[in-house]
């Protein structure tokens, strides 16, 4: 009985450990970037740490801050 | 329908959008969902982004709508004519669903300017008829 217990509680660590890991990747995948859409059809995009998204990923955040105070 | 109703209506369509400012080509401020101050802080930084993403982008393409999407939300802009929809949601969000309400409210914005249509003059005829004696 005491056996079984230990087991349940190094699986259910275990499950939380793993989904903990996949939380934190899952999340720092998720970077900064700029889609930029023109009127011929044309998609540009900016990912965080290109010279473009750093000047604009700054102006954004202004923005958001704006809006929320 | 006027540009402050059209951002009325976008809120409450769109539970994504939480403040939006409508721009116009001088980039005066036509409406907004904002506070005078935190309204025009915004229009300022929104011109600085679209200054900044047409010295990136270069100045042979015109810009129709961009998506800044970062951690702690996104920022939109869509432009129709002469007039420029700038707004915020939080992460994550439907970008399809945001673009479509965005250029559905700038286009209810427009259409309200539009001036209405002159009265045709009566026809002649119609004239001659009520003109006469019965």
């Amino acid at each position: 009985m005491r056996r079984r217990k230990v087991l349940t509680g190094l699986l259910l660590f275990a499950g939380s450990l793993a989904g903990t890991i996949f939380y934190r990747r899952r999340s720092a995948a998720r970077r900064d970037r700029v889609d930029v859409y023109f009127e011929d059809g044309s998609m540009l995009s900016l990912a965080e740490g290109s010279p473009e998204a750093s000047t604009v990923l700054p102006l954004a955040h202004r923005i958001l801050e704006t809006a929320r105070r | 329908m006027d540009a402050a109703q059209a951002l009325a209506d976008l809120t409450e369509i769109s539970s994504q959008i939480q403040a939006a400012v409508i721009l116009d080509g001088d980039g005066s401020i036509v409406a907004s969902t904002l506070d005078d101050s935190r309204a025009r802080e915004l229009a300022e930084a929104t011109q600085e982004l679209l200054a900044k993403v047409r010295t990136s982008a270069g100045s042979d393409r015109e810009l129709a709508q961009l998506e800044v999407s970062t951690a702690a939300g996104s920022v939109f802009l869509v432009r129709d004519g002469s007039r420029t929809i700038a707004a915020t949601t939080g992460p994550e969000p439907t970008v399809g669903l945001v673009f479509y309400d965005l250029k559905s409210c700038l286009r209810s914005a427009a259409g309200a300017e539009k001036p209405a249509p002159k009265p045709r003059a009566r026809r002649q005829k119609e004239k001659a008829e009520t003109d006469a004696p019965a």
